[in-house]
């Protein structure tokens, strides 16, 4: 009866959303007068899940796992839910997640609620609050099945501690020939690159940064800060940055905790995808871009002499904070 | 090759977005409708292979006749037969098995969704649909060829992307990039005078229950002031930043 979390990997090593899925799973759980079950794909131990509130780890090791494969997942995560009577099943919203998540569903024949942002409303029956017209609204969403999918949105629960004895199990599900129709041929990832998913703080450059050739000073701040990079939708579909950066209402959703917009005027599209992030700053040199109605804190003026100052600010400050 | 385009008939992007009765319904009142972008990026790559390699290219919708004017938009960028499944588009299972149905009946090869639509975000029908009627699935797809029964398909995932291969018959959630803005169709006068000719079926549903029920909506809370910042004290930009917002 066990509630049943995902936990994600990468190269043996828990990714930081695996722990937040943790911590969510532990509220379920709480409130469901039961305990949390993680499964995990060719991770090394248990890792840091205990910190997290997760009493047992079901560890799948299988050679033929090493490359994500939705079907496979899925099939393995249904498998470790029946094992364990699980009727609540929890997973992140990575790319990843987001693809098993449907195919789970239909496999379990449970109702699934994607982008979860906080703990049930309610377990009789399990409510949920989810982020809907991606990000003007939200809904209330009641799921009628005997087993439930909770995909939970990146950043809205944050990691919560609850130490918890761990007990690590082998786990080894029984893969058809059929879970491997789909096969991934090659990847193409930048090596140590912060991602958007992953980043906890996203600057961001829009038109007003003029062309390409600019991108470099905001490249400086990103990596000044530790943070992703990416662009509004014309700078994109101009060429001047890979669609990959693309973030807003056709691009990616952004859910950081610090989103600094660079000569970007806020349209309704750019701002539905990025209004999740918590501190949102804009610099701008036009003050009446709307961008400052939906920021915490603005710079009004040139991004070209605003941007590089930031930069040299900020690195005083983290030399005299390290 | 037959190709059937899945189309969700959304709010404009530029739609405000306030609900009636009490918040438990989304108020359409002076809302524009559109074919949901993911949707279109989609359609449009069915529409390269009706070009270069003689598919066929249907497009179904679930839901009442108020969506017929976009079922007819896509039959004016090109798609050849329209399929409506008279029905309110309850939820993402009801509609992933409507949509399973004619799949099945078509006898489809390629099955195109957008990843998401943007009124409900459930990010679900495409897989839905792939495990309802067993065909591969590929997901946040930005590049597909087909090649016989073999498809070649680019999927973004976190920070990068990967090459898939998959036979048909084959569902994929589309995005951005499986083809580029600058490729979008703007239906033009001749298209969309043939449109009017072209098939609007209107097939009765499948019996089949919901997983799930939005009982209410609720918008987000307004933003307060935002704080200003003097270009020349960015000091105080990044004491704000450690302090109060305590972000970095
Ligand atoms: C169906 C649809 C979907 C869309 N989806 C998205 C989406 O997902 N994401 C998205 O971003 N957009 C989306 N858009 C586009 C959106 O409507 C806007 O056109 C776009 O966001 C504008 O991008 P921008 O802010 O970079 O450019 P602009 O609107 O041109 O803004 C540039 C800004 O830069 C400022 N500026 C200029 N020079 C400087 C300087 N030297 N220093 C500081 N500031 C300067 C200007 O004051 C201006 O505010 C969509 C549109 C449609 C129709």
């Amino acid at each position: 009866m066990s509630v049943l979390v995902y936990t994600e990997s990468e190269e043996g090593k828990f990714k930081k959303t695996a722990f937040e899925v943790a911590s969510y799973a532990k509220g379920v759980a709480e409130m469901l007068g039961t305990e949390v079950t993680a499964v995990s794909f060719n991770a090394q131990s248990a890792g840091d899940l205990g910190k997290y509130g997760v009493s047992k780890v079901l560890k799948v090791n299988n050679e033929k796992l090493q490359k994500f494969n939705a079907k496979a997942y899925a099939d393995a995560i249904k498998q470790a839910a029946e094992k364990e009577g699980s009727k609540v099943i929890i997973l992140s919203q990575s790319a990843n997640a987001k693809y098993l998540a449907p195919l789970l569903a239909v496999q379990l024949e449970a109702g699934y609620a994607s982008n979860v942002v906080a703990l049930p409303e309610g377990t009789e029956p399990l409510q949920v609050k989810r982020t809907a017209f991606t990000n003007k609204a939200f809904n209330f969403t009641k799921l009628s099945t005997d087993v439930k999918i909770i995909g939970l949105s990146k950043n809205a629960f944050g990691l919560k501690e609850s130490q918890t004895e761990t007990s690590e199990e082998d786990f080894s599900p029984s893969l058809a020939e059929g879970d491997f129709n789909v096969n991934v041929v090659s990847v193409d990832k930048a090596a140590d690159k912060v991602t958007i998913a992953d980043a906890e703080i996203v600057v961001s450059g829009g038109r007003g940064m003029k062309g390409p050739e600019n991108w470099g000073m905001l490249e400086e701040l990103a990596e000044t800060l530790g943070a992703a990079t990416a662009c509004s939708k014309p700078v994109s579909d101009m060429g001047w940055r890979p669609h990959s950066e693309h973030v807003g209402q056709t691009g990616k959703p952004v859910a950081a905790n610090l989103y600094i917009a660079v000569g970007i005027s806020g349209a309704i599209q750019h701002l539905a995808g990025v209004s999740a992030s918590k501190t949102k700053v804009v610099i701008n040199n036009d003050p009446d871009a709307p961008f400052f109605k939906a920021a915490d804190y603005g710079v009004v003026g040139d991004a070209f002499e605003i941007v590089p100052k930031l930069t040299e600010k900020l690195k005083e400050f983290k030399a005299s904070n390290s | 090759m037959k190709i059937l385009v899945c189309i969700s008939h959304v709010p404009d992007t530029t739609s405000k977005i306030n609900f009636s009765e009490g918040d438990t319904k989304f108020d359409t009142a002076g809302v524009q409708f559109v074919i949901n972008p993911n949707d279109e990026f989609g359609l449009t790559r069915a529409m390269w292979f009706k070009e270069k390699q003689g598919a066929t290219v249907d497009v179904v919708n679930v839901g009442g006749t108020e969506t017929e004017p976009t079922l007819r938009k896509a039959l004016a960028i090109g798609a050849d037969t329209a399929i409506r499944v008279n029905t309110p588009a309850t939820d993402g299972v009801y509609v992933a098995k409507q949509i399973a149905k004619v799949a099945k009946d078509g006898d489809y090869d390629l099955i195109i969704a957008g990843r998401e639509s943007i009124d409900y975000n459930g990010g679900m029908v495409p897989g839905m649909v792939a495990g309802l009627i067993g065909a591969n699935f590929v997901n946040t797809c930005i590049g597909l060829e087909v090649e016989g029964n073999e498809a070649t398909a680019v999927r973004e995932i976190d920070g990068g992307k990967e090459t898939l291969k998959a036979s048909l018959p084959l569902v994929v959630g589309a995005q951005k990039g499986i083809v580029q803005e600058s490729d979008l169709k703007i239906p033009n006068m001749r298209g969309i005078m043939q449109a009017r000719k072209k098939p609007l079926n209107v097939v009765e549903p499948v019996e089949a229950g919901t997983h799930s029920e939005a009982v209410k909506f609720e918008k987000p809370q307004p933003k307060g002031d935002i704080k200003l910042v003097d270009a020349d004290n960015l000091d105080e930009l990044v004491n704000l930043l450690h302090n109060e917002a305590k972000v970095i």
